[in-house]
Protein backbone atom coordinates (compact mmCIF):
# COMPACT_ATOMS: atom_id res chain seq x y z
CA UNK A 1 0.00 0.00 0.00
CA UNK A 2 1.07 3.53 -0.76
CA UNK A 3 2.84 4.96 2.82
CA UNK A 4 0.75 8.16 2.58
CA UNK A 5 -2.42 6.38 2.37
CA UNK A 6 -1.44 3.80 5.09
CA UNK A 7 -0.52 6.94 7.08
CA UNK A 8 -3.99 8.16 6.78
CA UNK A 9 -6.05 5.25 7.88
CA UNK A 10 -3.57 4.76 10.69
CA UNK A 11 -3.52 8.02 12.15
CA UNK A 12 -7.64 7.98 10.96
CA UNK A 13 -7.86 5.01 13.25
CA UNK A 14 -5.78 6.80 16.21
CA UNK A 15 -8.25 9.90 16.03
CA UNK A 16 -11.13 7.71 16.36
CA UNK A 17 -10.01 5.56 18.97
CA UNK A 18 -8.06 8.42 21.11
CA UNK A 19 -10.21 9.45 23.95
CA UNK A 20 -8.79 12.44 25.79
CA UNK A 21 -6.16 13.48 23.04
CA UNK A 22 -2.58 13.79 24.07
CA UNK A 23 -0.60 11.01 25.86
CA UNK A 24 -3.83 9.00 25.84
CA UNK A 25 -2.54 8.25 21.99
CA UNK A 26 0.56 7.43 22.62
CA UNK A 27 -0.12 3.65 23.34
CA UNK A 28 -1.58 3.18 19.80
CA UNK A 29 1.23 5.45 18.52
CA UNK A 30 3.77 2.71 20.23
CA UNK A 31 1.80 -0.40 18.87
CA UNK A 32 1.02 0.98 15.55
CA UNK A 33 3.83 3.07 14.35
CA UNK A 34 6.80 1.31 16.66
CA UNK A 35 6.16 -2.16 16.65
CA UNK A 36 4.01 -3.33 13.76
CA UNK A 37 5.25 -1.37 11.27
CA UNK A 38 8.68 -0.27 12.69
CA UNK A 39 8.16 3.23 11.08
CA UNK A 40 9.94 4.90 14.29
CA UNK A 41 11.53 4.12 17.38
CA UNK A 42 10.30 4.82 20.60
CA UNK A 43 12.87 7.23 21.49
CA UNK A 44 11.88 9.24 18.05
CA UNK A 45 8.48 9.32 19.08
CA UNK A 46 9.34 10.58 22.35
CA UNK A 47 11.36 13.27 20.86
CA UNK A 48 8.63 13.89 18.21
CA UNK A 49 6.22 14.49 21.58
CA UNK A 50 8.59 17.17 23.20
CA UNK A 51 8.64 18.73 19.99
CA UNK A 52 4.70 18.96 20.01
CA UNK A 53 4.77 20.25 22.72
CA UNK A 54 7.01 23.33 22.70
CA UNK A 55 5.58 24.31 19.44
CA UNK A 56 1.91 25.88 19.40
CA UNK A 57 -1.34 24.13 18.36
CA UNK A 58 -2.75 20.59 19.35
CA UNK A 59 -0.16 18.14 20.82
CA UNK A 60 -1.99 15.11 19.13
CA UNK A 61 -1.96 16.88 15.98
CA UNK A 62 1.11 18.06 16.29
CA UNK A 63 2.73 14.60 16.57
CA UNK A 64 0.90 13.37 13.95
CA UNK A 65 2.54 15.83 11.63
CA UNK A 66 5.81 15.44 12.55
CA UNK A 67 5.68 11.58 12.39
CA UNK A 68 4.37 11.31 8.91
CA UNK A 69 6.57 14.08 7.64
CA UNK A 70 9.52 11.98 9.26
CA UNK A 71 8.22 8.62 7.34
CA UNK A 72 7.02 10.41 4.22
CA UNK A 73 8.10 14.02 4.22
CA UNK A 74 4.92 16.79 3.16
CA UNK A 75 2.81 14.05 1.83
CA UNK A 76 3.08 12.07 4.63
CA UNK A 77 2.44 15.25 7.04
CA UNK A 78 -0.86 16.35 5.18
CA UNK A 79 -2.34 12.47 5.57
CA UNK A 80 -1.57 11.96 9.16
CA UNK A 81 -2.80 14.98 10.11
CA UNK A 82 -5.77 15.17 7.86
CA UNK A 83 -6.09 11.49 9.31
CA UNK A 84 -6.44 12.60 12.75
CA UNK A 85 -8.90 15.14 12.13
CA UNK A 86 -11.03 13.32 9.90
CA UNK A 87 -12.89 11.31 12.83
CA UNK A 88 -13.61 14.02 15.12
CA UNK A 89 -14.99 16.18 12.01
CA UNK A 90 -17.60 14.07 11.35
CA UNK A 91 -17.87 12.96 15.06
CA UNK A 92 -18.82 16.20 16.19
CA UNK A 93 -20.57 17.76 12.77
CA UNK A 94 -23.29 15.11 13.32
CA UNK A 95 -23.45 16.02 17.28
CA UNK A 96 -23.90 19.52 16.23
CA UNK A 97 -26.88 18.95 14.43
CA UNK A 98 -28.48 17.23 16.57
CA UNK A 99 -27.44 19.03 19.37
CA UNK A 100 -30.64 21.75 19.77
CA UNK A 101 -33.26 18.70 19.48
CA UNK A 102 -30.77 16.92 22.36
CA UNK A 103 -31.02 19.48 24.96
CA UNK A 104 -34.78 19.69 24.54
CA UNK A 105 -35.46 16.73 26.69
CA UNK A 106 -35.92 17.91 30.53
CA UNK A 107 -34.01 14.48 31.69
CA UNK A 108 -31.21 15.61 29.30
CA UNK A 109 -31.44 19.05 30.76
CA UNK A 110 -30.97 18.27 34.14
CA UNK A 111 -28.24 15.30 33.30
CA UNK A 112 -26.25 18.20 31.38
CA UNK A 113 -26.83 20.51 34.41
CA UNK A 114 -24.88 18.12 36.80
CA UNK A 115 -22.39 17.53 33.73
CA UNK A 116 -21.63 20.92 33.73
CA UNK A 117 -20.08 20.77 36.83
CA UNK A 118 -17.99 17.98 36.41
CA UNK A 119 -16.13 19.70 33.55
CA UNK A 120 -15.95 22.78 35.86
CA UNK A 121 -13.87 20.23 37.82
CA UNK A 122 -12.63 18.42 35.50
CA UNK A 123 -10.79 22.25 34.28
CA UNK A 124 -9.96 23.48 38.08
CA UNK A 125 -8.04 19.74 38.32
CA UNK A 126 -5.97 20.58 35.38
CA UNK A 127 -5.35 23.94 36.28
CA UNK A 128 -4.06 22.36 39.69
CA UNK A 129 -2.14 19.54 38.02
CA UNK A 130 -0.25 22.70 35.67
CA UNK A 131 0.54 24.90 38.55
CA UNK A 132 2.60 21.72 40.04
CA UNK A 133 4.35 20.94 37.04
CA UNK A 134 5.38 24.37 35.74
CA UNK A 135 5.13 26.54 38.91
CA UNK A 136 7.96 25.91 40.69
CA UNK A 137 9.35 30.02 41.48
CA UNK A 138 8.06 32.82 41.84
CA UNK A 139 8.10 33.72 38.61
CA UNK A 140 6.15 31.23 38.03
CA UNK A 141 3.41 32.47 40.70
CA UNK A 142 3.36 35.91 39.34
CA UNK A 143 2.74 35.02 35.52
CA UNK A 144 -0.20 32.63 37.14
CA UNK A 145 -1.77 35.30 38.62
CA UNK A 146 -1.21 38.23 36.28
CA UNK A 147 -2.56 36.15 33.44
CA UNK A 148 -5.79 34.90 35.41
CA UNK A 149 -6.28 38.84 36.92
CA UNK A 150 -5.03 40.62 33.29
CA UNK A 151 -8.29 38.39 31.56
CA UNK A 152 -10.76 38.56 34.50
CA UNK A 153 -10.45 42.19 35.04
CA UNK A 154 -9.42 43.79 31.61
CA UNK A 155 -10.50 41.04 29.19
CA UNK A 156 -6.95 41.52 27.51
CA UNK A 157 -6.18 39.07 24.42
CA UNK A 158 -4.67 35.70 25.62
CA UNK A 159 -2.12 36.02 22.40
CA UNK A 160 -0.47 39.26 24.66
CA UNK A 161 -0.59 37.41 27.78
CA UNK A 162 1.10 34.42 25.87
CA UNK A 163 4.14 36.86 24.14
CA UNK A 164 5.12 38.42 27.12
CA UNK A 165 5.47 35.51 29.27
CA UNK A 166 7.40 34.02 26.47
CA UNK A 167 9.72 37.34 26.40
CA UNK A 168 9.74 37.07 30.47
CA UNK A 169 10.56 33.36 30.41
CA UNK A 170 13.73 34.02 27.86
CA UNK A 171 14.86 37.59 29.38
CA UNK A 172 14.73 35.32 33.38
CA UNK A 173 16.38 32.51 31.20
CA UNK A 174 18.89 34.56 29.64
CA UNK A 175 20.10 36.01 33.10
CA UNK A 176 20.36 32.46 34.62
CA UNK A 177 22.42 31.59 31.86
CA UNK A 178 24.71 34.38 31.87
CA UNK A 179 24.75 34.25 35.95
CA UNK A 180 25.68 30.16 35.62
CA UNK A 181 29.08 31.78 33.31
CA UNK A 182 30.09 33.88 35.95
CA UNK A 183 29.77 31.51 38.67
CA UNK A 184 31.89 28.49 38.09
CA UNK A 185 30.61 26.33 40.60
CA UNK A 186 27.21 26.23 38.76
CA UNK A 187 24.07 27.79 39.35
CA UNK A 188 23.26 28.91 43.21
CA UNK A 189 19.94 29.47 42.27
CA UNK A 190 16.93 27.13 42.76
CA UNK B 1 -17.09 36.76 4.93
CA UNK B 2 -18.07 34.53 7.33
CA UNK B 3 -15.72 31.74 6.29
CA UNK B 4 -12.76 34.00 6.04
CA UNK B 5 -13.17 35.74 9.43
CA UNK B 6 -13.82 32.16 11.08
CA UNK B 7 -10.73 30.76 9.33
CA UNK B 8 -8.52 33.35 10.60
CA UNK B 9 -10.00 33.75 14.61
CA UNK B 10 -9.30 29.52 14.63
CA UNK B 11 -5.62 30.47 13.02
CA UNK B 12 -5.16 32.99 15.55
CA UNK B 13 -6.01 30.46 18.06
CA UNK B 14 -4.01 27.76 16.54
CA UNK B 15 -0.42 29.96 16.42
CA UNK B 16 -1.07 30.97 19.99
CA UNK B 17 -2.11 27.96 22.10
CA UNK B 18 1.08 26.25 23.43
CA UNK B 19 0.87 23.80 25.59
CA UNK B 20 -1.91 21.32 25.12
CA UNK B 21 -5.05 19.80 26.08
CA UNK B 22 -7.10 22.79 26.97
CA UNK B 23 -4.86 25.60 25.89
CA UNK B 24 -7.33 27.12 23.28
CA UNK B 25 -10.16 27.09 25.72
CA UNK B 26 -9.02 31.02 26.59
CA UNK B 27 -9.46 31.90 22.81
CA UNK B 28 -12.38 30.43 22.54
CA UNK B 29 -14.01 32.22 25.43
CA UNK B 30 -13.25 35.35 24.08
CA UNK B 31 -14.11 34.41 21.28
CA UNK B 32 -17.51 33.63 21.69
CA UNK B 33 -17.88 36.44 24.00
CA UNK B 34 -16.76 38.84 21.35
CA UNK B 35 -18.94 37.56 18.43
CA UNK B 36 -21.74 35.16 20.03
CA UNK B 37 -21.02 32.44 17.94
CA UNK B 38 -21.90 29.91 20.85
CA UNK B 39 -23.11 30.69 24.31
CA UNK B 40 -21.11 30.07 27.31
CA UNK B 41 -23.65 27.27 28.27
CA UNK B 42 -23.12 25.42 24.86
CA UNK B 43 -18.94 25.75 25.28
CA UNK B 44 -19.41 23.42 28.62
CA UNK B 45 -22.13 20.88 26.93
CA UNK B 46 -19.23 20.72 24.33
CA UNK B 47 -16.52 20.07 26.41
CA UNK B 48 -18.49 17.78 28.32
CA UNK B 49 -19.41 16.23 24.94
CA UNK B 50 -15.15 16.50 23.59
CA UNK B 51 -13.99 14.92 26.97
CA UNK B 52 -16.74 11.69 26.42
CA UNK B 53 -16.58 11.43 22.20
CA UNK B 54 -12.85 10.20 20.15
CA UNK B 55 -10.22 13.02 19.38
CA UNK B 56 -8.66 16.18 20.72
CA UNK B 57 -10.68 19.00 22.58
CA UNK B 58 -9.14 21.81 20.64
CA UNK B 59 -10.46 20.02 17.27
CA UNK B 60 -13.57 19.31 18.68
CA UNK B 61 -14.56 22.27 19.84
CA UNK B 62 -13.24 24.00 16.86
CA UNK B 63 -15.61 22.08 14.22
CA UNK B 64 -18.58 22.93 16.88
CA UNK B 65 -18.07 26.56 17.23
CA UNK B 66 -17.75 26.17 12.88
CA UNK B 67 -20.15 24.29 12.65
CA UNK B 68 -23.02 26.76 14.25
CA UNK B 69 -21.65 29.60 13.02
CA UNK B 70 -21.98 28.41 9.74
CA UNK B 71 -22.68 24.48 8.97
CA UNK B 72 -20.81 21.98 7.62
CA UNK B 73 -18.58 24.17 5.84
CA UNK B 74 -17.83 26.11 8.84
CA UNK B 75 -16.48 23.17 11.12
CA UNK B 76 -14.62 22.44 8.16
CA UNK B 77 -12.85 25.93 7.92
CA UNK B 78 -12.74 26.43 11.48
CA UNK B 79 -10.72 23.07 12.19
CA UNK B 80 -8.19 23.84 9.14
CA UNK B 81 -7.93 27.08 10.23
CA UNK B 82 -7.19 25.82 13.89
CA UNK B 83 -4.21 23.24 12.26
CA UNK B 84 -2.78 25.56 9.39
CA UNK B 85 -0.47 27.33 11.62
CA UNK B 86 0.83 24.44 13.61
CA UNK B 87 1.36 22.33 10.88
CA UNK B 88 3.56 24.83 8.97
CA UNK B 89 5.65 25.42 11.98
CA UNK B 90 6.19 21.60 12.54
CA UNK B 91 7.51 21.19 9.25
CA UNK B 92 10.15 23.93 9.73
CA UNK B 93 10.94 22.92 13.21
CA UNK B 94 11.29 19.30 11.32
CA UNK B 95 13.09 20.17 8.61
CA UNK B 96 15.68 22.69 10.21
CA UNK B 97 15.89 22.60 13.60
CA UNK B 98 15.33 19.01 15.28
CA UNK B 99 16.67 19.81 18.29
CA UNK B 100 14.18 22.87 18.61
CA UNK B 101 12.91 21.44 21.71
CA UNK B 102 16.45 21.47 23.68
CA UNK B 103 17.30 25.24 22.63
CA UNK B 104 17.79 27.24 25.95
CA UNK B 105 15.77 30.12 24.84
CA UNK B 106 12.84 27.61 23.99
CA UNK B 107 13.06 26.09 27.05
CA UNK B 108 13.40 30.07 28.80
CA UNK B 109 10.14 30.95 26.46
CA UNK B 110 8.30 27.81 27.81
CA UNK B 111 9.10 28.33 31.39
CA UNK B 112 7.18 31.38 30.93
CA UNK B 113 4.45 30.55 28.70
CA UNK B 114 3.03 27.49 31.23
CA UNK B 115 2.39 28.94 34.24
CA UNK B 116 0.79 31.82 32.13
CA UNK B 117 -1.33 29.11 30.26
CA UNK B 118 -2.06 27.68 33.72
CA UNK B 119 -3.32 31.38 34.52
CA UNK B 120 -5.41 31.46 31.49
CA UNK B 121 -7.35 28.02 31.86
CA UNK B 122 -7.64 29.24 35.56
CA UNK B 123 -9.85 32.31 33.98
CA UNK B 124 -12.04 29.76 31.55
CA UNK B 125 -13.07 27.90 34.86
CA UNK B 126 -13.92 31.16 37.06
CA UNK B 127 -15.84 32.48 33.90
CA UNK B 128 -17.60 28.99 33.28
CA UNK B 129 -17.77 28.32 36.87
CA UNK B 130 -19.06 31.81 37.89
CA UNK B 131 -22.59 30.87 35.83
CA UNK B 132 -23.04 27.92 37.30
CA UNK B 133 -22.15 28.53 41.10
CA UNK B 134 -23.89 31.64 41.49
CA UNK B 135 -27.59 32.02 40.60
CA UNK B 136 -27.48 35.38 39.34
CA UNK B 137 -24.20 36.99 38.62
CA UNK B 138 -25.17 40.61 38.95
CA UNK B 139 -26.34 40.57 42.61
CA UNK B 140 -22.97 41.43 44.59
CA UNK B 141 -24.55 42.74 47.83
CA UNK B 142 -26.09 39.62 48.73
CA UNK B 143 -23.46 37.33 48.10
CA UNK B 144 -24.29 34.44 50.21
CA UNK B 145 -27.96 34.12 49.11
CA UNK B 146 -26.83 33.92 45.48
CA UNK B 147 -24.72 31.15 46.08
CA UNK B 148 -26.40 27.93 44.44
CA UNK B 149 -24.72 25.51 47.00
CA UNK B 150 -26.16 22.05 45.25
CA UNK B 151 -23.62 23.15 42.73
CA UNK B 152 -20.72 24.16 44.99
CA UNK B 153 -21.06 21.13 47.03
CA UNK B 154 -21.21 18.79 44.02
CA UNK B 155 -18.06 20.85 42.54
CA UNK B 156 -16.01 20.11 45.47
CA UNK B 157 -16.87 16.32 45.85
CA UNK B 158 -15.89 15.96 42.31
CA UNK B 159 -12.65 17.91 42.60
CA UNK B 160 -12.02 15.33 46.10
CA UNK B 161 -12.56 11.94 44.22
CA UNK B 162 -11.17 13.39 41.07
CA UNK B 163 -7.87 14.26 43.19
CA UNK B 164 -8.22 10.93 44.92
CA UNK B 165 -8.94 8.19 42.65
CA UNK B 166 -7.68 9.54 39.13
CA UNK B 167 -9.92 7.80 36.78
CA UNK B 168 -11.34 8.49 33.96
CA UNK B 169 -12.63 11.82 32.93
CA UNK B 170 -15.51 10.03 31.72
CA UNK B 171 -16.54 8.42 34.96
CA UNK B 172 -16.59 11.48 36.75
CA UNK B 173 -18.76 13.43 33.92
CA UNK B 174 -21.51 10.33 33.81
CA UNK B 175 -21.44 10.29 37.95
CA UNK B 176 -22.17 13.98 37.89
CA UNK B 177 -25.16 13.40 34.98
CA UNK B 178 -26.37 10.87 37.85
CA UNK B 179 -26.38 13.25 40.50
CA UNK B 180 -27.94 16.27 38.19
CA UNK B 181 -30.62 13.78 37.18
CA UNK B 182 -31.78 12.65 40.47
CA UNK B 183 -31.10 16.19 42.66
CA UNK B 184 -32.86 18.00 39.40
CA UNK B 185 -29.95 20.11 38.73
Amino acid sequence: METALELFIVFFRIGAFTFGGGYAMLPIIQREIVKERGWANAQEIMNYYAISQCTPGIISINTATLIGYKINGIKGALASTAGMLLPSLIIITTIAAFFQIFFDYPLIQYAFNGIKIGVIALIINIVIKMWKQSVDNWIGVFLFWISFLLLTLLRLSPIIVIINAAIIGILFQSKRLSNKKIQDEGDGEK
Amino acid sequence: MIYIRLYFEFFKIGLFSIGGGLATLPFVQQLIERYGWITNEDLLNMIAISESTPGPIGINVATFVGYNTAGTLGGIIATIGLVTPSVIIILLVAHYFIKFNQHPLVQGGLSGIRPAVAGLIAFVAFELGKEELFLSSNNIQDILREINFQAVILLAILLYLINRYKKHPILYLVGAGIAGVIFKY
